[in-house]
Parts: C-alpha cells; sequence; structure tokens
C-alpha cells in the first residue's frame, strides 16, 4: 500500500515536472537542430553581421559600466538604509525590471525624443537622443540596471554591519570604507549582478526597436538584426540565435561556477 | 506595496549575514529567474494570429455562414480591414472575422511556419512569392496603393517635395528592406536617384509612420493610404509620378471554407472595393 501511493505520488509531480522541462528544453533543442553547422562561419561574416556584433558589444559594454559607477552607490545607499522610503525606492527600481520592454521604449521616447521631457531641452542645442547608440545605451540600461542594483544590494545587506561600524569609529569616510572593505567583500555580488546586467542589455529588443529605431552600424544590435534576417534568410538568423545561446550559456556558466554553488 | 516576486530576499538574518556567499548566491538565482521571466515578453515580438476557430476542412458549405475567418493583413490594410471585418461581421451574425496585421514579409513567415489563416492580404505582388505555394487556394488583386512622404504637421524638416529629402539634416525614416514599402522606398530613390539621411529601417509601415507621428523623424516614406489614414497626425507630401512606385495589393484565400469564400467576395465586390478605397487606396 505504502509502495503504492509513494508512486502514485511520484508520478503526479513527476509527469508536471518532466513537461516543465521539455517546454524549456525542446525549443532549444529544436534551434540547434535546424543549424546548418557548416554554414555558421559564413553566416556570421555576412555583411550585416559584424556590425551589429560590434554594436552589441560596445552598447552592453557601456551599460554593465554605467551599471558599476551608478548602480553601485544606489545599491548601497539601499543596503544600509531601513528606512520606509527605501522599500519605496526598492519597489520602483523592479518596475523596469516586470515592465513589458516595448513600454519601457514609450517611456524612453517620452523622455528622451524630440518633445520629451527632457529631449525638448535637449533639441535646441542639436542634440536627438532616439535613433542613436545612445539611445541603444540607455534602452539597455533601462532593463539592465535593477538586475544589478539588486543583486548588489542583496550582497551588500549580508556584509556584517559592524565591518561598518569599526571602519567609522577608526575615522575612515564611507567613500573610504566602500573601496576598502565594503566592495572588495562583495566583489562577487558585483561579478554576478554585472553578467546578469550584461546579458539582460544583450537581449533587449523592444525598448530598442521603440526607442532607438533599427539602422545597421548605428542601432541594429543583435537581436534586432535576428527578427529582421528572419524575413530576408532565416538560416543567417538561425546561426545569429545559435551565437546568443552560446554567449547566453557561457554566462550563466560562469555564474554557475563561481557564484551559485 | 511591496516589491513584488521579483526581488531577492535581502538576507536579514544573522546566518546569512556570517555567509555573504550564500546570500549573493540566493540572490543572483532568484534574478536569474526573473531574468528568464523578463525575457521571454521581449523574444517573442512576433504575434502570431490567434486564430482558434478552425476553417473548416472540407468545402460543405452550410445554408447560413457560421464560424471564424482569420484575416492576416498587410500593417497598411490596418484601417480598411477594420472596417470591412465590422461590416462583414454586421451582415453574417454567425461569422467572427479576426484580424492580425503585420508587414507582409512577417506575415508570410508566419502562414509559412503554420499560422492558421484562412486569408492573407499583401502589399504587393512581390510579397507573396515566399508564399507557400501548395496553401493557396485563389489569388485576386483587390486594390493599388503608391508611395508618399508623411511629415509631422509642423514639419520641422521643411519637407515639400522628394528633393528635401536629399538634405542631410533631414530625417528620414523608412521601412526594412525586408518589407514591401521598403523595398518600394529603395527603388523610388534610385529612380530620383536621391540619397535621404536614413536615421531607422522600421519592421512595418505603421511603425516607420508612427516615429512621424511622434515628431521623432523630420519624413517618412510611407502609403498614400497610411498618410489618409493618419488623418491630422501628419501631413502627406506626394511623390511624383516618375519616381514613385505603385504596388498592387493581392488578396490570397487559404481555405474554402464558406465564410472565408465569403469573406473575399465581399471584400472584391463594390461595396467591398468602396470601403477600401475610402481609406485612400487605389482602384485594382
Amino acid at each position: 500500500m505504502r509502495y503504492a501511493g509513494r508512486w502514485r505520488s511520484r508520478v503526479a509531480l513527476g509527469v508536471p515536472a518532466a513537461l516543465a522541462l521539455l517546454l524549456l528544453v525542446v525549443p532549444l533543442v529544436a534551434l540547434l537542430l535546424r543549424a546548418d553547422w557548416a554554414r555558421i562561419p559564413s553566416d556570421l561574416a555576412t555583411p550585416t553581421v559584424l556590425p551589429a556584433l560590434r554594436l552589441s558589444l560596445t552598447t552592453t559594454s557601456v551599460t554593465a559600466v554605467l551599471c558599476l559607477l551608478l548602480g553601485t552607490p544606489l545599491a548601497w545607499f539601499l543596503a544600509r538604509s531601513d528606512h520606509r522610503a527605501t522599500s519605496w525606492v526598492r519597489a520602483l527600481l523592479t518596475v523596469p525590471l516586470v515592465l513589458p520592454p516595448v513600454v519601457g521604449g514609450v517611456a524612453l521616447l517620452m523622455t528622451w525624443g524630440r518633445n520629451g521631457l527632457i529631449g525638448q531641452h535637449l533639441a535646441p542645442f542639436g542634440i536627438q537622443i532616439p535613433f542613436t547608440t545612445v539611445a541603444v545605451m540607455l534602452a539597455e540600461t533601462f532593463v539592465a540596471m535593477p538586475y544589478y542594483v539588486l543583486a548588489v544590494e542583496g550582497a551588500m545587506r549580508g556584509l556584517d554591519p559592524r565591518l561598518e561600524s569599526v571602519a567609522r569609529t577608526l575615522g575612515a569616510s564611507d567613500l573610504r570604507y566602500l573601496r576598502t572593505v565594503g566592495i572588495p567583500l562583495v566583489l562577487p555580488g558585483i561579478a554576478g549582478g554585472l553578467a546578469l546586467a550584461w546579458a539582460r542589455a544583450l537581449g533587449e529588443f523592444g525598448a530598442t526597436i521603440t526607442f532607438a529605431g533599427n539602422f545597421p552600424g548605428r542601432t541594429q544590435t543583435l537581436p534586432l538584426l535576428v527578427y529582421v534576417e528572419l524575413e530576408r534568410d532565416p538560416q543567417v538568423a538561425i546561426s545569429i540565435s545559435i551565437m546568443l545561446l552560446v554567449v547566453s550559456v557561457l554566462v550563466l556558466g560562469v555564474l554557475r561556477g563561481r557564484w551559485l554553488r | 506595496m511591496s516589491a513584488g516576486p521579483s526581488r531577492p530576499a535581502p538576507p536579514r538574518s544573522p546566518r546569512s549575514a556570517r555567509n555573504p556567499h550564500r546570500a549573493v548566491a540566493a540572490a543572483v538565482a532568484t534574478l536569474a529567474t526573473a531574468l528568464l521571466v523578463a525575457g521571454c515578453g521581449s523574444s517573442t515580438p512576433t504575434t502570431s494570429a490567434d486564430g482558434t476557430g478552425q476553417p473548416g476542412r472540407s468545402g460543405a458549405s452550410a445554408a447560413s455562414l457560421e464560424g471564424t475567418v482569420t484575416v492576416l493583413a498587410a500593417a497598411s490594410l490596418t484601417e480598411s480591414f477594420d472596417q470591412l471585418k465590422t461590416d462583414f461581421e454586421a451582415a453574417n451574425p454567425g461569422v467572427t472575422v479576426e484580424t492580425s496585421y503585420g508587414s507582409s514579409a512577417t506575415l508570410v513567415q508566419q502562414v509559412d511556419n503554420g499560422a492558421p489563416a484562412s486569408v492573407i492580404a499583401l502589399a504587393g505582388t512581390a510579397a507573396a512569392e515566399p508564399l507557400d505555394q501548395a496553401a493557396v487556394k485563389d489569388t485576386q488583386s483587390f486594390a493599388t496603393n503608391v508611395l508618399e512622404i508623411a511629415v509631422p504637421p509642423s514639419n520641422p524638416g521643411a519637407v515639400t517635395s522628394i528633393n528635401d529629402l536629399a538634405k542631410p539634416s533631414v530625417k528620414v525614416v523608412l521601412c526594412a528592406d525586408t518589407v514591401p514599402c521598403g523595398k518600394a522606398a529603395q527603388a523610388t530613390f534610385k529612380k530620383a536617384r536621391i540619397v535621404p539621411n536614413v536615421v531607422s529601417k522600421e519592421v512595418d509601415v505603421k511603425a516607420t509612420l508612427s516615429k512621424v507621428k511622434l515628431a521623432e523623424a523630420d519624413a517618412a516614406v510611407v502609403y498614400h493610404s497610411d498618410v489618409v489614414a493618419a488623418k491630422d497626425a501628419v501631413t502627406g507630401v506626394e511623390i511624383p509620378s516618375q519616381f514613385n512606385t505603385s504596388l498592387s495589393y493581392p488578396v490570397i484565400r487559404l481555405s474554402d471554407d464558406a465564410a472565408t469564400k465569403a469573406f473575399v467576395a465581399y471584400l472584391l465586390s463594390a461595396k467591398g472595393l468602396a470601403t477600401v478605397q475610402s481609406f485612400g487606396f487605389g482602384a485594382p
């Protein structure tokens, strides 16, 4: 009796679990099966791919640097404060995280566009953000920064608060404490947050195409190119997808190997 | 208001405070989940037609029409086909017309990948070439369209003719080279010997038009029908016929279902054609 009961519950849990796994894994396998492996090198050498690859690499790198320079201090403020307002700020931060990216793109247009909240004051100086590489960076930072800040904040909250007290009694300023004690201790969190933010920026599509448009070499990142190539030459789209898949797996591999144990 | 499920649980307990690495791992794992969830939304830009209704596979016709007709139509047909759907459903209460709009290139690719569709209406006959011919039951031309320049009502680029698009200061938005309006625009610029300052190549004609509606671009090359449909939101600048590119719109029937046949017949009737033409299209 007990034996049968155990089997019944195994099946009841095992079948949906297997289904969930299949739902996630089969599309990846399908992509790999449809790839024409011999063609991938020549596909990736297509004139449109290199500019998109270069653009994706530069914009995501800038995004990572922006996260590091701006996101780290924000994470620190969030981590050390228990004020009610802090939880509101944190909640606000999660909005871009769950917002449909295309909505983010519309919001960015309303901000940086020629008639936007900030953009209208830049236009007289001849500065126009939409359709430029800067717009791609802004879109990527908008979607990626929350991942970074929340990851680093989590790491900083894990620090022993006494470290900061001791540093302060020894006369260290906040900046010095962070530089010499705080940041070195949360380096794994910073690296993990950077990897996540970078990967999210690399995959960014909706906000980019809405806000930055789609122009080869200037705003056409790899995901946008995949979308366009699917209509021109699906095999090229598949080849680029495989490259992005490999990159994603590598990022996850680094995360797992180092910080997700 | 809580921060929501995607927020990593801040490790406040003393145990996790002593073990920051574990806390980081937990935070990163939570975020990785959130990343995947967020990524799902952004990586599916093409929404396939939600054809729940199955057009009958046999030609057996019922006396009064029933069922669902799934219509995929070029983005430029958005307004006219919305009207056709309303009129046709009013005349045939048993029939539901489901419409989905996108670039002709996207729609053809969706049908070739098995998207359920009873009818597909495309911008230009060339767009139909990649379509799996085995699925085609019938093809008829129902409208023509020409290109036109759309500018914001304030006309910040001072565009009054196609030659103004040669000015480097005028920011021009086109359709992508893969979609019919993009191909037609390229042909037109070649004929006019103009190299415009293109700032973006959008995925379909309505996306192209929206950049001018928002006044982010100075000019867009779209169809005459789009300028008509946009009403006061944009101003049209005609392209002379010696440079212009004209497209013939085919309606392609993919089902022998009675309701589908009736919808195509209605589109090709005098009343249907008049509806389409009232949105700025030319006679077939």
